[in-house]
């Protein structure tokens, strides 16, 4: 609730029309680019002009701050603004999570025939039962499947063939020569570093903070590093690629978001490391250090899921 | 600030900086409601050429690929281009005078969000001219309609869906940051009116499922370009998983759709009872309990896809669930009205066919929740009559309710009580002779979605579409009282304008300034 009257309105702005246009070139640009033959100029166009806008967009924001126009409540808005953002990420990828699950557990096993595993009764439906018989004979629900419905009734012949391996958990005694696992240590720890960079930012030391907020910058690219040679190893060596049926599908869409996310966090962390760098911040004001933090940490969280859901448990 | 808004005095260069440049609440909020009347007329229009087409049986003015586009596209602008930017419109002009706010929480962001729409729909509506047409697979844009047998210009249709879903998060975000952190002193949640309540609701659902819907059109261009199988069988995938998809988000957008039209009415009808709103807190309660309920029910669109019957059963329980809030919002409205000092305004008139003509299209939604008979309704006409019952006698009445009823406030002038009953009287006829018909011909079994029907059908389909051109006529007519009203209605100062209303908003001066509560009041 307000309780001052100082509340900034900024003034007219040619901000949005520019983000808006940038947004609207993209999106065309995007939509003839996926067209046989199309190229990516437009596209790059949009986001030359939608980089730009954010440049000179936070610009202004940082310097509205530093001239002290932002009060307490306009901060708040701000911190209100980034929370609502990351539950709505939260949502983007509970969509490819819901979809993971209901693959798995439900329209695997109806495919194969079988009843979905333990869910109400166990009796096939006739529906599950008809698959089996005239859509899909011969499939075999596994998880990862790897040989598809496709593969099951064509052979050679089937558009969507599946992969080679499968990216299996090797068991835990294993996990020291497997990749995934020094993922997760490289992203849990980059969210140690830079809990530790906002505890020495509060206290006012800014070497230290400056230092472990690189430290975090520098997993997050190791991180990235990792994940592309994770990409190359699956491509050349495992044949499991984007087209190898739902489970190439499904992993590569999972970790991919999450890959660009990634990505965009540790751009986000890199610009307040160089505003840290130009003495930006103060003990008690630090929202884009703080917003970027908190991007990071729910990278971090969906992570975790995906570790847990797409790689242990297959 | 110095200076006020430009006008056209100050010359076309200063006066369309003004309105591409604002940051302004109230011009956010008049450009969203003007974008969301052009996206009305252009939807209209599209309806007006299927109700053409169907008047008569056989094939009579378009072919039906056209038809399809036209069914499509008067589907997805109607939803997304007038319905919801229309609300977001009054959300802008009416919820910091509510609070007691100075603006938006983030203004330029508004701005954004505003900006973004004429380029998702310019991009939307150029697939009509492109080779392939525009989409041709009904607004639900089901797999694989959507992904195998779309036409080339679906990328358009997804990218454009990418934007507009950026568009309705960052307008949400801001109405969640200006309802929790804008109110003036004294404001306390429950003291809010109704409208900010459903509102803020609402907003809280569009920021929960428009990412859903991004990651929908986003699986349909993977496996449409890059050779994944979310919605096709034969790599291991499901079209059926679209429809969930889909419904996840489609569901609760129904509620999108609706809570702020029960937010208008619930400000309306207190007014012209001259009574306070009966039961506020319950009307919180049943706000946010529908708004759980939306999305826990979504499979009730698809009991014909071959669910286990646990889940038919499970839907069809819980579909049947919102009938109790819902049905505490109707006894609600008409709970204010009893005893009241009625009279019976524009505005009135529209709320309260708004309450029966809603109640109406919410017992075919009972009927169409018993998954049993559902497989008798499914996809017919019946299911068009009962949305058509929600969203247009829904939300279009309340937005036009809302537009007669705020706009003396908004510009300083009255409206033609006369042009405004007349319009309402054609409206609500041709509503009537519309839809209720397409209920008869639904349960006869018509199918919706073709272009043609057997001859059964033909008497109550003519009748249907005399309906329509009446009912289109009448927005006609609507378009005129408003910009007669604008330009040269009665002028008003009187800040309350209705002897009855009660809020914020009427105590500042009519028309309202252009920067109002830039110290915000004390609420006692």
């Amino acid at each position: 609730m307000s309780t001052e009257g100082t509340y900034y309105v900024p003034d007219q702005s040619k901000l949005p029309i520019f983000a808006a246009t940038g947004m609207g070139v993209m999106a065309y640009g995007a939509a003839s680019w996926v067209l046989e033959g199309g190229t990516a100029t437009i596209f790059l166009i949009g986001a030359l002009i939608m980089a730009a806008v954010l440049y000179k967009w936070w610009s202004i924001v940082i310097d509205e701050n530093m001239r002290g126009l932002a009060s307490p409540q306009l901060k708040h808005s701000y911190v209100l603004g980034m929370l609502w953002f990351i539950f709505s990420e939260v949502m983007f990828f509970a969509c490819f999570f819901g979809a993971l699950f209901y693959v798995r557990v439900l329209v695997n096993s109806w495919i194969g025939g079988e009843a979905a595993v333990g869910w109400f009764d166990d009796t096939p439906t006739d529906a599950a039962a008809a698959n089996a018989v005239h859509l899909w004979p011969g499939y075999e629900a596994t998880w990862p499947p790897m040989i598809t419905p496709d593969q099951a009734v064509n052979g050679d012949a089937a558009q969507f063939k599946g992969p080679d391996q499968a990216m299996n958990n090797p068991g835990i005694l294993n996990w020291g020569s497997w990749l995934p696992f020094w993922n997760t240590a490289v992203l849990l720890t980059s969210s140690f570093t830079v809990h530790i960079a906002h505890v020495a930012l509060k206290d006012g030391n800014r070497k230290k903070f400056n230092r472990w907020l690189g430290v975090t910058v520098a997993l997050g690219i190791f991180f990235l590093f990792l994940q592309a040679e994770e990409y190359i190893h699956a491509y050349q060596e495992l044949g499991l690629t984007l087209e190898s049926g739902i489970y190439g599908t499904t992993f590569f869409m999972l970790t991919g978001f999450h890959g660009m996310h990634v990505t965009l966090g540790t751009v986000m962390l890199l610009i307040q490391w160089l505003r840290g760098l130009k003495g930006h911040f103060t003990e008690d004001d630090q929202f884009g250090f703080e917003a970027a933090s908190w991007y990071w940490h729910f990278v971090d969280v969906v992570w975790v899921g995906l570790f847990i859901f797409v790689y242990i448990l297959t | 600030m110095a200076h006020g808004p430009a006008t056209l005095a100050d010359g076309w260069g200063k006066y369309i900086s003004r309105w591409v440049f604002t940051t302004n609440h109230k011009d956010i909020g008049t450009l969203y409601l003007w974008f969301s009347f052009a996206m009305f007329i252009m939807g209209g229009a599209f309806a007006m050429i299927i109700r053409a087409e169907l008047f008569q049986p056989g094939m009579q003015l378009i072919k039906p690929e056209f038809f399809n586009q036209m069914t499509t596209m008067h589907g997805l602008v109607m939803v997304f281009g007038a319905i919801m930017p229309a609300f977001v419109g009054l959300a802008n002009w009416l919820i910091p005078m509510m609070i007691g706010a100075p603006d938006m929480a983030l203004p330029r962001m508004n701005n954004l969000s505003f900006w973004i729409l004429p380029f998702a729909f310019a991009i939307l509506t150029s697939t009509l001219f492109m080779e392939g047409g525009g989409p041709n697979f009904g607004w639900t844009f089901y797999a694989p309609l959507s992904t195998t047998y779309a036409p080339d210009t679906v990328n358009y249709f997804i990218f454009g869906v990418h934007i507009m879903g950026a568009s309705s998060i960052m307008g949400s975000i801001n109405i969640i940051a200006t309802v929790m952190n804008m109110r003036a002193p004294g404001m306390t949640y429950m003291k809010m009116p109704l409208f900010v309540w459903t509102w803020v609701i609402t907003a809280f659902l569009l920021v929960a499922v428009m990412p859903v819907l991004a990651g929908a059109v986003t699986m349909m261009l993977m496996d449409i370009n890059f050779g994944t199988s979310f919605f096709d069988a034969a790599g291991g995938g499901d079209p059926v998983l679209f429809q969930h998809i889909f419904w996840f988000f489609g569901h609760p957008e129904v509620y999108i759709i609706i809570l702020p039209a029960f937010g208008v009415v619930s400000q309306i009808i207190p007014t012209f009872s001259r009574k306070p709103l009966f039961g506020y807190s319950s009307m919180v309660y049943a706000t946010a309990a529908i708004a759980f309920l939306s999305f826990v029910v979504w499979a009730h669109h698809m009991f014909t896809v071959g669910m286990p019957i646990a889940g038919e059963l499970y839907f069809m329980y819980a579909t049947m669930l919102i009938a109790v809030p819902t049905g505490v919002k109707v006894f609600n409205w008409i709970t204010t009205m009893y005893r009241g000092s009625l009279t019976f305004e524009t505005p009135m008139l529209f709320s309260i066919a708004f309450v029966i003509l809603f109640t109406f299209g919410g017992f075919t939604g009972m009927m169409l929740s018993i998954a049993a008979a559902d497989m008798q309704y499914h996809d017919t006409y019946f299911v068009v009559a009962h949305f058509h019952y929600v969203m247009v006698a829904g939300a279009v009445f309340s937005g036009t309710a809302a537009v007669y009823y705020w706009l003396p406030k908004w510009c300083g002038r009255m409206y033609d009580e006369t042009m405004g009953k007349v319009q309402f009287w054609i409206a609500f006829i041709g509503f009537n002779i519309t839809f209720m018909p397409q209920h008869f011909l639904g349960l006869a079994g018509m199918p919706r979605r073709y272009a043609d029907y057997g001859l059964q059908f033909a008497d109550w389909n003519m009748v249907s579409s005399i309906g329509a051109f009446m009912y289109g006529g009448a927005q006609i007519l609507f378009l005129f009282n408003v910009i007669r009203t604008i330009g040269w209605g009665k002028p008003t100062d009187d800040p309350k304008v209705w002897e009855g209303a009660e809020g914020l908003e009427w105590t500042l001066p009519t028309p309202a300034p252009y920067h109002t509560f830039a110290t915000p009041p004390k609420i006692k």
